[in-house]
């Protein structure tokens, strides 16, 4: 018979026996599992459209079969050389072989393209020389040699060795403008090449610019929202959502219609007599026009969250600080403007984030100094001569730094602070 | 409209017993616009007229290579026929991305029985690509900007003092480092020998550089006409057919100018593994022939790359308009003319490029 304390050790338990703590994670399981269950579509929707693509990406701007896929038995005769004075026979037997299968598979013209990327022309020679090559016979190395100049070029057999590793880091030293040099060591390219660093800050420092003039369009025109009796704010609000509303297309081309040469304003300047009909200002394919654009289309994500924000603060809290004595200023600076910094910091890292990626309105309007980092990672997914691992590259350092930009946010402002809506 | 067009066409067809199958389809990639209406009414209308089959379209031959090389890559082809610059044809070619073509085999014999390989303009045929049209790049100006008269040699284009105003130009060094090359004083035929040293390179950009403020870029072909009807541009340069088409079908008061023409050719190339090869040979054949190539000419300022094909070339389509003098064939529009180097720009297209991009957004 239990006395009463041995009771109270006992483990509580469920009216099947079993101990309550393990009914209750029993029971919270399945909880657990539900709430798994509604969420996993999403999980697996985002795994497979959002999460492969981009490991697939970055798997892309590393990776370097070209030569190793289809020279290979001159990638691994390369091995062995030791990178003085042209490579010996073994090493030309070896590229005839794999040249006589590249023709015959039609995949020489792939190993030639890569290597084109490198020295201009050598597409030529290895073309030329791969469709006499099954004609020949050892000794190979003279035939090469006799046949074009370029294979004597030592810096050809130090890019074929170098890329015939699977990993490279090449696109990633391209996307920084930086490049082996002719002895095997990472230098900047000639400055005519170099575009992606200036890029990428300059993407930077303008979508800074706009975030920054967002906040001076959108500060005064929240607060009126939020103070204006419901008549005047719901017209104003209307006037904030309908350009919100339209196609980003149609806004970005709306302002060409604008600002362009012959456009509304500079006409209405000409009919004015404030400028003369050969002095239009170029306003847009440059980097006003940029700027303006995507002012006007990134403002809605800046004025709603500081809306939201300010409809909540009181307005006694104002009135107590001026009563108590305070300057109209200093109530706002002290009491005012720190409670709307939720807001703030939200709508900040909304247009920031979005600016950073932008991409049709500065290909549209931005003409050469107005585009964007975007731009150059779409042209190098198109075009003739396009590079899809470079473009990989410059896409990955894009990500990088844009969840670098939110871990630094987060460490300053934190998260949980921002608030929209 | 087009796809109730496609389906009226096949159920007419269908109707009158037509030897193939509604199923069948082709996916032909093309330039869009002006050029790809005039393929839809010389070939792919008759086309489907004659067989049923059903012809989809895609504006997507700006990226071609690019496209064609994801596809291959990726396993998944979806283009059966491609309509592509000789230059980039070449490269696909060479990459094994495209079939290899015999051309008297795939294509069909001129009316007198001369074989498809003697038919086409030298020079023309590829391995793997079929010539349609010879077309050519120049300058074009709006009148009314210049009521003293326009440019008239590549030169002029240079001197912002007399001619003043914008000019836009393509967004791709091909053809402006010619053109810089040539207004800096090189002979035509040393051009691409000069401009494959790096000397000759600094020279073309360093000229460019002289009216890059006054530049504006397009990368579209239906962007320089409607530039200078904006006069966003008084000066651009332009595919022949677009400019023909403003003037004659817009009534735009565009003047070409054919001083220092580049000319190329512009074909058909066939992915590989497709899986619709015979359909694929038997659309070409029909596509490529003497009297489909001379109606082309009906809707569009291009040359047809057929020999057979020149005699046939007639009015532009409902007007009295003669195509001949307008064609960048025509031996007066060709007096000054640079034949386009394919293979240069096969060798040198990714560095040029490369530093061109480097240029434009500098």
């Amino acid at each position: 018979m239990a006395t009463r304390e041995d009771r109270s050790k006992a483990p509580l338990v469920a009216a099947d026996g079993t101990p309550l703590k393990e009914a209750l994670r029993r029971s919270q399981a399945i909880e657990r599992r539900r709430a798994f269950a509604l969420v996993a579509p999403l999980l697996f929707f985002l795994l497979i459209v959002f999460i492969v693509p981009i490991i697939a990406m970055m798997w892309r701007s590393i990776y370097n079969p070209e030569i190793r896929e289809y020279l290979p038995q001159t990638a691994s005769a390369l091995s062995a050389w030791d990178g003085e004075g042209i490579p010996p026979e073994p090493v030309f037997q070896a590229m005839a072989a794999d040249m006589i299968v590249g023709v015959e598979n039609r995949t020489i013209g792939r190993a030639a393209a890569r290597i084109n990327r490198e020295i201009p022309g050598a597409r030529s020679t290895m073309m030329r020389t791969s469709r006499q090559v099954d004609e020949w016979s050892a000794p190979y190395r003279e035939k090469f040699l006799e046949e074009d100049e370029d294979w004597a070029n030592l810096e050809f057999w130090t890019i074929l060795q170098r890329e015939s590793r699977l990993i490279t880091p090449t696109y990633y030293l391209l996307a920084m403008d930086y490049e082996y040099n002719a002895q095997g060591e990472i230098a900047p390219r000639p400055e005519v090449y170099q575009i992606y660093r200036d890029l990428f800050f300059r993407t930077a420092w303008m979508s800074l610019l706009i975030t920054g003039i967002c906040v001076m369009l959108a500060y005064p025109i929240s607060y009126m929202l939020a103070t204006q009796p419901a008549r005047i704010s719901n017209l104003l609000l209307i006037l904030v959502l309908l350009p919100f509303w339209t196609s980003l297309l149609v806004r970005t081309s709306a302002w060409i219609v604008l600002l362009q040469q012959q456009g509304v304003i500079n006409e209405l300047l000409v009919g004015l007599g404030a400028i003369d009909s050969d002095g239009r200002l170029r306003m847009i394919y440059n980097r006003t026009g940029t700027i303006v654009a995507m002012t006007h289309i990134l403002l809605p994500f800046m004025v709603l969250p500081l809306y939201s924000v300010m409809k909540t603060i009181p307005p006694s809290y104002l009135r107590a600080a001026k009563s108590l004595g305070a300057h109209p200023f200093r109530a706002w600076w002290r009491v005012y403007f720190p409670l709307t910094i939720p807001g703030l910091a939200a709508g900040c890292i909304l247009v920031f984030i979005l600016a950073i990626g932008y991409y049709i309105t500065p290909a549209l309007v931005g003409g050469d100094s107005g585009i964007f980092i975007s731009n150059l990672i779409a042209d190098n997914m198109q075009g003739s001569s396009a590079q899809l691992k470079l473009a990989a590259a410059l896409a990955t350092i894009l990500l990088v730094a844009v969840l670098f930009i939110y871990w630094l946010f987060n460490r300053l402002v934190g998260v949980e602070k921002l608030k929209f809506g | 409209m087009k796809r109730l067009l496609i389906l009226t066409g096949t159920a007419a067809t269908l109707a009158l017993g037509a030897a193939y199958a509604q199923d069948k389809e082709l996916t032909i990639v093309s330039w869009g616009g002006a050029y790809s209406n005039s393929q839809d009414k010389a070939y792919h209308e008759p086309y489907e007229e004659k067989t049923g089959v059903n012809i989809l379209t895609e504006d997507k031959s700006a990226n071609a290579l690019a496209g064609i090389r994801a596809q291959v890559e990726a396993g998944n082809v979806t283009w059966d026929v491609v309509d592509m610059l000789q230059a980039d044809a070449q490269r696909a070619c060479d990459e094994g991305l495209v079939l290899q073509i015999d051309p008297d085999e795939w294509l069909a014999p001129a009316p007198d029985g001369t074989p498809a390989s003697e038919d086409f303009v030298e020079g023309t045929m590829g391995e793997c690509f079929i010539p349609q049209i010879l077309y050519s790049t120049m300058f074009a100006y709006n009148t009314e900007a210049f009521p003293d008269g326009g440019p008239s040699t590549v030169e002029d284009i240079w001197d912002t003092e007399k001619f003043p105003g914008t000019r836009a130009l393509q967004q791709i060094p091909q053809k402006n480092l010619e053109w810089a090359l040539l207004a800096d004083g090189v002979p035509a035929d040393e051009v691409y020998d000069v401009l494959a040293t790096k000397e000759g390179q600094d020279r073309a950009f360093a000229k460019l550089d002289e009216i890059k403020d006054n530049v504006i870029w397009w990368s579209e072909g239906a962007q320089p006409p409607q530039m200078l009807a904006d006069k966003e541009a008084v000066i651009a340069t332009a595919y022949n057919g677009r400019i023909f088409n403003a003037q004659v079908n817009e009534d735009q008061p565009f003047e070409i100018m054919w001083d220092h023409q580049m000319f190329e050719t512009d074909g058909w190339v066939v992915p590989v593994d497709t899986g619709e090869e015979e359909l694929i040979k038997d659309y070409i054949k029909f596509a490529t022939d003497t009297q489909r190539l001379a109606d082309q000419a009906k809707y569009i300022s291009y040359g047809p790359a057929r020999k057979s094909s020149a005699p046939l070339v007639g009015k532009f389509e409902g007007t009295d308009i003669e195509m001949k003098p307008h064609m960048p064939t025509n031996p007066k529009n060709l007096e000054t003319a640079i034949p386009f180097n394919v293979q240069f720009w096969a060798d040198y297209g990714d560095s040029l490029e490369e530093r061109f991009n480097a240029w434009v957004a500098g």
